[in-house]
């Protein structure tokens, strides 16, 4: 047995073998832990989406609580309510080529290149079922990488209620800090747009002097991630923009009773 | 005897023959995952699970390996391993595989398994190298956790999450130190540790390459 071990034909055994009972391994562990990981996946978005609204403790029941938030779809272009397939994935779609449109040199200030047509839009709502906030996605690159968030707005479709960051790829310590709760907490009461309904909104270097002017409109800067907070800063002027949900919030404003 | 050989195997490569203090191996990682206690913890429980059975199912199957395919064969153990290993983090603990994106797959890359498949378990039975990949891992997680300890309570100001140094920007008193987030800090504290490692165990330190040579005299040399 041993002898012949070099030759050819048990060379090609022993390495069919080996990937066999290799692949075998790989996709029993792949498929049976596939349902943990998806539901974990699901949990980490509900949470993010909670922590947006403000809604997020450690500990609570994440799926009642999740239960009080309404997912709706918005036709970026005209700013309407579309009707979407439950397993609509905005981000997949922002690669296919006929669900999302590419965006000219001028309009990317986000740098994120392609954007799907239709986005996902969260309606937080009160016992009563009343809208008491909107939690819109919004993505953009940073220094290293892209970086995935949620903005969450009060019904004055102007001031921030709160801001997230669920996924991104910056500095641990320096970009990394836009995890930061304290820093994110600046976001809250801030004001989005200027009296001619431009996007004002802007991370500033160092710290707001809270008396002079425009301070509603700035947050503090994170020391030694001026690139990544200008990232953010572009994120979400195009995404509070024309080319982001601009239509869509126009609408709201001039009646919020299309909200529902 | 034989006990005291498996002895020496499980325990000589944490401080006699550390493979990342001695042989200067598995570094990438050491850099790139230790700014938190959690998930360097975490990389050196993955990293001895790999190199465990690897080492064991190498070995297993050691005779069997034809030569010419061998580092191949060991390749495809390692990754798949390390594709189950990504696969239960994943599904047990989703944040903190989430931290460690890459640095999980990049373990098929780690020299420290690759070097004791080849070097050990081409060479001995299952039992033993299985206790070899043991200790090796054991030397690894060692290094990882001393500079981990180190970045995360001067870097962050805490350990394992818990704050144990409140930090000036929440409050505190205590600023931290930038440099120990980034990768170059992890650098300096292996090289650190190599030292008083060295220092204490002196037989540890290479021979010099090169030797200047006394002062010639042209007496000498005429």
């Amino acid at each position: 047995m041993a002898a012949n071990k070099e030759s050819v034909g048990r060379t090609l055994l022993v390495a069919f073998l080996v990937c066999l009972v290799c692949a075998v391994v790989v996709s029993t562990a792949a498929v049976t832990l596939r349902p943990t990981q998806e539901a974990n996946r699901v949990l980490d978005r509900q949470i993010n989406i909670l922590r947006a609204a403000d809604r997020y403790e450690r500990g609570i029941n994440v799926q009642e609580e999740f239960d009080k938030i309404e997912r709706r779809f918005v036709d970026i272009e005209t700013g309407e309510y579309v009707d979407m397939p439950e397993d609509y994935d905005q981000r997949r779609a922002s690669r296919d080529d006929d669900m999302s449109r590419r965006l000219r040199g001028d309009q990317d200030i986000a740098s994120i290149r392609r954007q799907a047509k239709v986005a996902e839009v969260y309606l937080v709502l009160d016992d009563e079922g009343e809208v008491t906030r909107l939690i819109l996605p919004m993505h953009g690159y940073g220094l290293w990488s892209t970086m995935y968030g949620f903005l969450s707005l009060e019904m004055d479709i102007n001031t921030i209620a709160g801001v997230v960051f669920y996924e991104h790829g910056e500095t641990p310590g320096l970009g990394g800090e836009i995890d930061n709760p304290r820093w994110r907490a600046n976001w809250e009461g801030k004001q989005l747009f200027d009296d001619e309904g431009r996007v004002a909104f802007e991370i500033i270097k160092g710290s707001v002097d809270s008396g002079a002017q425009g301070a509603e409109y700035k947050v503090d800067g994170l020391s030694g991630a001026t690139l990544t907070a200008n990232g953010v800063t572009n994120a979400v002027r195009f995404w509070m923009g024309d080319n982001g949900f601009g239509p869509y919030l126009d609408r709201l404003r001039s009646d919020s009773a299309q909200l529902n | 005897m034989a006990e005291a050989k498996k002895k020496d195997i499980l325990f000589q490569p944490i401080f006699d023959n550390n493979p990342i203090a001695l042989q200067i191996l598995g570094i990438c990682s050491a850099l790139a995952v230790t700014t938190q206690m959690t998930t360097t913890l975490t990389m050196c429980v993955a990293l001895t699970v790999v190199l465990v059975f690897s080492n064991f199912f190498v070995s297993v199957i050691r005779s069997q390996i034809p030569s010419s395919i061998r580092i191949i064969v060991q390749m495809t153990i390692i990754a798949s391993l390390v594709i189950v290993v990504d696969q239960f983090l994943r599904a047990y603990a989703y944040d903190i595989s989430r931290q460690l994106s890459v640095f999980v797959g990049l373990i098929i890359t780690n020299c420290i398994v690759m070097g004791r498949a080849e070097a050990f378990a081409m060479k001995n039975p299952p039992g033993v190298s299985f206790i070899d990949g043991l200790g090796n891992a054991l030397g690894y997680s060692v290094v990882l956790l001393a500079v981990g300890f180190a970045r995360e309570l001067l870097g962050s100001g805490s350990l394992f999450g818990i704050e144990i140094m409140p930090l000036i920007t929440e409050g505190g008193w205590y600023y931290s130190n930038g440099l120990m987030l980034l990768p170059p800090s992890a650098f300096f504290l292996i090289g650190l540790f190599i030292w008083a490692l060295r220092a204490w165990k002196p037989e540890q330190v290479e021979e010099e390459q090169f030797k200047m040579a006394p002062n010639s005299r042209t007496s000498d040399v005429f």
